[in-house]
């Protein structure tokens, strides 16, 4: 895979180190500092920092300003889009937006139906879906074009992602199949789905590589760690697509609460080092839900760190 | 056909409870087939009206009718000497049927009897589900005959999304997920190689984003 666009995080994988990436969750008010001080604390174990937009149907501060804001701290965003709330007008604004500030990493999304969040009476919009986002985005930097035809000169160079979930239905080979339909549409880089079935993201990753997608297609693989053995249960039982084996709830339930945490943790680092092994795995993409601190541990832990320093 | 439901009596009580002649007009064509608002459904409403008018010790005349339907001017006709004696009309037409009584009737007062929901199929006595969102321009032949316009809850042209779950929708394990169904019809039918094209954003003008549409049949007109 070679650089194409000035993304960091390209660059990291086109190195062959793996990469890493996180995210960060905006706060449900006007408070900037949260986003600043998010940052900060992930910003040395990453290779970029992925806005969430409006995660879960929740309003909050939206994905485009967060990331400026890490821009303008010298750090590298990834910005989160999803199809859910803005036509395609907007959308393409807002990729020119965010380009106009140098943000060259976008991931690309539907979103959560309006359903789960705080306005579940809410229109939606749905004038695109992710693969369609993912053509737009491709279209605007290659060709210098929109969607309704206006060329430009100054192209939004973006290393386009989008998100893969191996444990949604009907089964494993459609989810490969629809992961192929991303990599025609113009994918370059995907974060999955958090892994906690790691026998069957394996069986998704032997036949990503049996067809060769996964030469196409940087694979980043979800972890998110577990706090307790609550958040276990209510994962596996409540988040439609989430794979939680029995085993994972037995483990962590199996220590004392006070060391559900610190168990969570181990089990994620436990998880990275596996999943290395794993053929076409180029790097990590780690959602400490509102736990944004121990991103650095897992990171250390994982043997991920120091970051490699890429001219 | 159009899927409607009767609106809660309370709601429309409170919209003729102050007025002492009333009308009720039933339709004959879809809102019969689902039983909200066909000649039975009218009945039964200007018998409710009739008590609650008695028990509340108020005069009032409460008369029903039904026409064939409620979307044409030559049905709509039919009441053209009675609406006279009436202060108002609940009409159990879908929205098409009110309006256009309004529409003919310009200085009555018209009430929706029903709440329109959608374009739908009989599954059983009772149980309607929608099938189509008369989006203008039909891509069943490319989708095993499924619509993901009206099956997806995101209305995805490339699904199913990362929610789908044993079958079934993010939203509600009681909604099957549209994106599934295409993807077995399309495995039944041997075309599973469309499923890996993508297909580009589509064209809404047709929809309801081009504004209210007009269907203009030249070869239909005299």
């Amino acid at each position: 895979m070679s650089v194409t666009t000035p993304s960091k995080l390209q660059k990291m994988i086109a190195s062959g180190n793996f990469a890493v990436t996180s995210e960060v969750g905006p706060p449900r008010s006007a408070d900037g500092a949260v986003i600043e001080h998010k940052g900060n604390l992930i910003k040395d174990y990453v290779d970029a920092i992925n806005v969430t937009d409006n995660q879960t149907s929740v309003c909050r501060v939206c994905s485009l300003a967060c990331c400026i804001r890490l821009k303008l701290m010298g750090l590298e965003p990834c910005l989160q889009m999803v199809t859910r709330d803005r036509n395609c007008i907007a959308l393409q604004s807002d990729i020119l937006g965010a380009a106009s500030f140098g943000i060259h990493n976008i991931l690309c999304l539907t979103g959560d139906h309006q359903h789960f969040g705080d306005h579940p009476k809410c229109a939606n919009v749905f004038d695109l879906d992710s693969i369609q986002l993912i053509q737009t985005v491709k279209m605007m930097r290659d060709e210098g074009k929109l969607l309704g035809g206006h060329e430009f000169a100054v192209r939004p160079q973006m290393f386009i992602g989008a998100a893969a979930n191996p444990f949604a239905g009907p089964n494993v080979a459609m989810r490969v199949s629809r992961l192929a339909k991303k990599v025609a549409a113009g994918v370059q880089f995907i974060q999955t789905q958090c892994i906690y079935n790691l026998d069957k993201f394996k069986e998704f990753m032997k036949l990503m590589v049996d067809r060769g997608l996964h030469e196409k297609v940087a694979i980043l693989a979800g972890i998110t760690p577990m706090k307790n053995v609550g958040m276990a249960k209510y994962m596996q039982k409540r988040v439609p697509g989430m794979d939680v084996p029995d085993d994972i709830i037995r483990r962590i339930g199996g220590v004392p609460k006070e060391k559900q945490a610190e168990e969570g943790i181990t089990l994620a680092v436990e998880q990275i080092q596996e999943l290395k092994e794993v053929e076409g795995v180029r790097g990590f993409h780690i959602m400490a839900i509102e736990w944004e601190e121990k991103v650095q541990e897992i990171v250390e832990r994982g043997g991920l760190y120091p970051r490699p320093q890429l001219a | 056909m159009i899927k409607a439901v009767p609106k809660p009596l309370e709601e429309v009580l409170d919209l003729v409870k102050d007025f002492t002649k009333v009308l009720i007009v039933g339709c004959d064509g879809c809102v019969t087939v689902c039983e909200a608002g066909g000649s039975k459904e009218a009945k039964v409403l200007a018998s409710a009206l009739r008590l609650y008018f008695t028990q509340a010790g108020k005069q009032a005349q409460i008369d029903e009718t039904s026409l064939t339907r409620q979307c044409e001017k030559e049905y709509l006709a039919q009441l053209s000497d009675k609406m006279d004696a009436y202060d108002a009309v609940v009409s159990l037409a879908c929205g098409c049927g009110v309006q256009y009584m309004a529409e003919m009737y310009n200085n009555k007062i018209i009430y929706p009897g029903v709440d329109t929901c959608f374009l739908g199929v009989n599954e059983e006595r009772g149980l309607y589900a929608e099938r189509c969102q008369a989006c203008g321009r039909c891509i069943l032949a490319e989708t095993g005959g499924v619509c993901p316009i009206a099956r997806c809850s995101k209305r995805m042209l490339n699904g199913p999304c990362g929610g789908s779950d044993q079958g079934k929708c993010e939203i509600s394990k009681d909604v099957p997920c549209g994106w599934e169904l295409i993807y077995e019809r399309l495995k039944t039918l041997g075309q599973l190689d469309r499923f890996e094209k993508p297909v580009d954003p589509k064209d809404w003008t047709t929809s309801r984003d081009g504004g209210p549409r007009t269907i203009v049949r030249e070869d239909l007109r005299i």
